[in-house]
C-alpha cells in the first residue's frame, strides 16, 4: 500500500470516533451488507462518519490490507477495528454493541 | 465463482477440526457460511472471522467470492 493511502486511512480512523468504510453513502448504500451496518448504527442513535470506497479504488483496496480484513463494510471504533456486517449484526443482537460503543465514546 | 464444495474444502484445509455449512443467499454470488470449530475457543469474533477469511484469501481478492455472510461458533 502507498503511504499517502495509508495516511489517508489513518487520518479518517483517527479523526472519527465511529468510522465506517462502506459501499455507497449513508443515504444510498450500494450493497446490502453496507446497508446493514448503516441501519444498525442509525437504530442505536450513534453519530458516525462514512467513506464511500466506490469513490476511491486506492482506499477500497488499502483498507482491506490495513485491517487484514478482505471485505467491505468495515467499522472502526476509536481507532480499533470492530468488525464488518456479520459481527455488527451479532453484537447488535446480543446487545453488546450499544454498550461497547457507549463505553468507548465516553472514555 | 467458487462453488460451495470449493469453499468448504478451502476452509476445512485451513481449519482442520471444523464443520462447515454453505448456502447461497438470494441466488446470487453472496454465500452464507457457518463454521464450527474448537479452534475458535478463546479468540475474539474478529480473530475467528479473520481465520476463516485467511482460508479464502485468494478467492475474495479475485472476487471469485464477492461477499459472504459469515457465522463462527465453537462446539457445545
Amino acid at each position: 500500500m502507498e503511504n499517502p493511502t495509508k495516511n489517508k486511512i489513518q487520518n479518517l480512523i483517527d479523526s472519527n470516533p465511529v468510522m465506517v468504510f462502506m459501499k455507497g453513502t449513508k443515504l444510498m448504500p450500494q450493497c446490502g451488507f453496507s446497508n446493514n451496518v448503516v441501519q444498525i448504527l442509525n437504530s442505536l442513535g450513534v453519530t458516525f462518519n462514512t467513506f464511500d470506497v466506490l469513490s476511491d479504488f486506492e482506499i477500497r483496496e488499502g483498507i482491506k490490507e490495513y485491517s487484514e480484513w478482505p471485505t467491505i463494510p468495515q467499522v472502526y471504533l476509536k481507532g480499533e477495528f470492530l468488525g464488518g456486517s456479520d459481527i455488527l449484526i451479532e453484537m447488535y443482537n446480543t446487545g453488546t454493541l450499544k454498550e461497547k460503543i457507549e463505553i468507548a465514546l465516553a472514555s | 465463482m467458487a462453488t460451495k464444495s470449493e469453499v468448504i474444502n478451502l476452509i476445512k484445509q485451513k481449519i482442520v477440526d471444523s464443520e462447515v455449512y454453505v448456502e447461497n443467499l438470494k441466488g446470487d454470488d453472496h454465500l452464507q457460511v457457518t463454521v464450527i470449530s474448537s479452534e475458535f475457543n478463546g479468540l475474539s469474533l474478529v480473530k475467528q472471522h479473520q481465520l476463516v477469511y485467511s482460508a479464502l484469501k485468494e478467492e475474495l481478492a479475485s472476487e471469485a467470492i464477492h461477499a459472504l455472510a459469515l457465522k463462527t461458533e465453537t462446539p457445545n
